[in-house]
C-alpha cells in the first residue's frame, strides 16, 4: 500500500441497534485525499458504517457505538456533533435538495455558522457550485427552486451544498444510485477533480463504479448473526484483480451479492 | 366449483358460459352501484345548493351599502344595518389567531421534533406528553358551548374580564387551539425526513433545522390550519353568546362587550322580527366563508407549485 496520511482510522468499531448488533468490530484506516469505496451485499451495514462518521446515526433511538475512530488522530465521539458534522460532509443516496431557491440552497449550511455578508456567500456559492461543475448550467436561475433541476443536477446542488462550508471528509451514500447514467458519469469524473481537496468515502452497490471512482476498496459482508464485517480492505486495484479472500471474489465476480 | 363429469368440449363451453353469465351479473351490479353512488352526490349536492341559494335568495334583497355600513339599531324591529358586527367579527379574529397561532404551532413543533427525545429521557415527560396528546384528541371533539362555559367560568367570571372581546379572543383561542395543532403536526409530518438529515449533515443544529427547513416546508399546511381556524371563528355562535356578550356597539378596547356577525344572526332571528335582516347577514356570512376556501385552495395550490419548483 502506498503511504499517504490516515485521515479516519478506525479501531475495533462496532455499532448497535438496540439488542441488534450491525457492525462488528471494524479496524481500517481511510487515507487523507483519497477516494475510498465500500461495496458488499444489501444489509451487510455499508451506511450505517459511512454514517458513523459523521455520527447521523445518533438520530436513530437506542443506537450504540463500541471501539473508537478517530479524525486526524482527534476522538470523533469526543467533538460536538454540529463542529463534527461541519468537517465532515455528507451526500444522500437520493438527492435532498431544500424547497429553496438554488443559491439558498448552497448559502444554507454557511449561514447555519454565522455567516451574513452577502458578498462572501456570494462568492462561496458560486465557488461551491464551480466546485461541483453545475456553475455553467445554473449561473443564470439562481433565484429558481432547487427542485426545478434535473435529478443529477440536484444531486450536484447537494455536493455544492456540502462543499459550502468547506469540510474535510465528504461521505457519499451511493450518490449515483438514483441518477440515470450520464448523469452518474459526470458525478464519477466529478470525485475525480474533488479528491484533490477532500477525502471522499463512497458507499456504492455498483462494483464497476467502485472500480472506476475509487483508489482504495473496503469489502464488507455479513455476518450469520447478520452483523456487518470487513472481509477485506486494500488498493482497489488488488481487490479487482487479485483478492486475498475467496468471498471477495465470489462476490466481485457475482457469484453472491 | 363442482362440474359434472363431462368431455372437454362440453366442460370448455360450460366454462365459457359461466364466465359470460357472471361477466354480465358482474356489470350489472356495477351499474347499480353507480346510479346509486351518482344519486348520493346529487342529493348531497342539491341539498347544499338549496340551502345556500335559499340564504342567498332570502338574504341579497337586504343587502346594499347601507345595510353594510350603518350600524345595528337595536330593539325587537331589528333596525339598522350590520357594519359594527363585521368589525367586531375582525377584530375578534385577529384576537383570536394571534392568541392561538404560536401556541398551536409551538405545540406541534414541540410534539413532531422534540417530544420523541424527551419522552427518551424521562418517564414523568413521556407520560405528560401521552396526557397531552389525548387532551388535544378529546378537545378537538368537544362541543364550542363547552368551551364557552368555561371561558364563561374562567375569563368571564373568575379572572372578571366580563363579557369582552379578551374574554371571547381567549376562548375562542381554546376551540381552535386543536385544530391549529393537528393540522400543523399533520404537516410538520410531512416534511420529508430527508430535509432534515440534509440540514443535520451540514452542521446545522436541531433548531436551526427547524427554523430553516422544516418550518418553511410545512408552511402551507399550517397556513391551511389557520385559514380553516378563521373559517370557526366566524362562524361560531354558542361560544361568543357566553363570553363576547351582545352589544351592538363597536367595541372601544379589549375589555368592551361585542357582537360578531353570526352572533348578530343569532340575535336577530330570535329576538327580532326582522328576519329579512338574519337572511342578509348570513348572507354575507356564507359569502365570506367561500371566499376564504378559494383562498386556502389558491394559496395551496400556489404553494404546491414553488415546492415543487414550478415557479419561483
Amino acid at each position: 500500500m502506498e503511504s499517504t496520511r490516515t485521515k479516519l482510522k478506525v479501531r475495533d468499531f462496532s455499532v448497535f441497534y438496540g439488542d441488534f448488533q450491525a457492525l462488528r468490530d471494524i479496524t481500517v484506516d481511510i487515507p487523507a485525499h483519497r477516494i475510498t469505496a465500500i461495496i458488499g451485499p444489501s444489509g451487510c451495514g455499508k451506511s450505517t458504517f459511512l454514517r458513523a462518521f459523521n455520527r447521523m446515526n445518533d438520530l436513530i433511538p437506542n443506537t450504540r457505538v463500541q471501539g473508537r475512530v478517530f479524525l486526524d488522530d482527534q476522538d470523533l465521539f469526543g467533538i460536538d456533533v454540529v463542529e463534527l458534522r461541519k468537517r465532515v460532509g455528507m451526500v444522500f443516496q437520493r438527492p435532498n435538495p431544500f424547497p429553496k431557491t438554488i443559491f439558498d440552497n448552497v448559502a444554507y449550511g454557511p449561514r447555519a455558522h454565522g455567516l451574513r455578508d452577502r458578498a462572501r456567500l456570494a462568492e462561496i456559492v458560486e465557488r461551491s457550485l464551480k466546485d461541483a461543475a453545475l456553475w455553467d448550467e445554473v449561473k443564470d436561475d439562481l433565484d429558481k427552486s432547487g427542485l426545478a433541476l434535473s435529478g443529477g443536477q440536484q444531486q450536484r446542488l447537494c455536493i455544492a451544498r456540502a462543499l459550502a462550508v468547506e469540510p474535510e471528509v465528504i461521505l457519499m451514500d451511493e450518490p449515483a444510485s438514483a441518477l440515470d447514467p450520464i448523469a452518474t458519469l459526470r458525478i464519477e469524473e466529478l470525485l475525480q477533480t474533488l479528491k484533490k481537496n477532500y477525502t471522499i468515502v463512497i458507499v456504492t452497490h455498483n462494483m464497476q463504479q467502485a472500480a472506476r471512482v475509487s483508489d482504495y476498496t473496503m469489502f464488507f459482508n455479513m455476518a450469520e448473526d447478520r452483523a456487518g464485517y470487513l472481509v477485506e480492505y486494500g488498493p482497489t486495484k488488488e481487490i479487482f484483480t487479485r483478492p486475498r479472500e475467496k468471498l471477495t471474489e465470489d462476490y466481485i465476480t457475482g457469484r453472491f451479492g | 366449483m363442482l362440474l359434472p363429469v363431462s368431455s372437454d368440449a362440453q366442460l370448455a363451453r360450460r366454462t365459457v358460459q359461466l364466465a359470460t353469465g357472471s361477466l354480465a351479473r358482474r356489470k350489472l351490479s356495477q351499474k347499480v352501484a353507480f346510479v346509486f353512488l351518482w344519486l348520493a352526490g346529487f342529493l348531497v349536492v342539491a341539498a347544499l345548493v338549496w340551502i345556500i341559494g335559499y340564504v342567498m335568495v332570502q338574504g341579497v334583497r337586504v343587502i346594499n351599502l347601507e345595510f353594510l355600513t350603518t350600524r345595528p339599531a337595536g330593539g325587537v324591529s331589528g333596525e339598522g344595518g350590520i357594519s359594527t358586527t363585521i368589525v367586531t367579527t375582525l377584530y375578534l379574529v385577529v384576537l383570536t389567531i394571534v392568541i392561538a397561532t404560536p401556541l398551536g404551532v409551538g405545540a406541534a413543533v414541540y410534539l413532531v421534533e422534540y417530544a420523541e427525545e424527551t419522552e427518551r429521557e424521562s418517564r414523568l415527560v413521556s407520560y405528560l406528553i401521552a396526557i397531552a396528546r389525548t387532551g388535544i384528541e378529546i378537545l378537538a371533539g368537544v362541543p364550542s358551548i363547552i368551551f364557552g362555559l368555561f371561558g364563561f367560568a374562567l375569563f368571564v367570571s373568575a379572572m372578571k374580564l366580563k363579557f369582552s372581546l379578551l374574554s371571547a379572543g381567549l376562548s375562542g383561542a381554546c376551540l381552535i387551539l386543536p385544530v391549529i395543532i393537528r393540522t400543523s403536526e399533520e404537516a410538520l409530518l410531512a416534511v420529508p425526513r430527508s430535509y432534515r438529515e440534509g440540514s443535520l449533515a451540514l452542521g446545522a443544529t436541531k433548531w436551526q433545522t427547524t427554523v430553516g427547513v422544516v418550518l418553511p416546508a410545512a408552511m402551507p399546511g399550517i397556513i391551511t390550519g389557520v385559514i380553516l381556524s378563521v373559517g370557526r371563528i366566524i362562524a361560531e355562535t354558542a361560544i361568543f353568546w357566553v363570553t363576547l356578550g351582545g352589544s351592538y356597539r363597536l367595541p372601544a378596547s379589549l375589555l368592551s362587550s361585542g357582537r360578531s356577525m353570526a352572533l348578530h344572526v343569532y340575535m336577530l332571528a330570535s329576538e327580532t322580527r326582522a328576519f329579512e335582516k338574519a337572511m342578509g347577514t348570513a348572507a354575507i356570512l356564507i359569502m365570506t366563508i367561500v371566499m376564504l376556501n378559494l383562498i386556502i385552495n389558491y394559496t395551496s395550490r400556489r404553494f404546491a407549485a414553488r415546492m415543487m419548483g414550478k415557479s419561483r
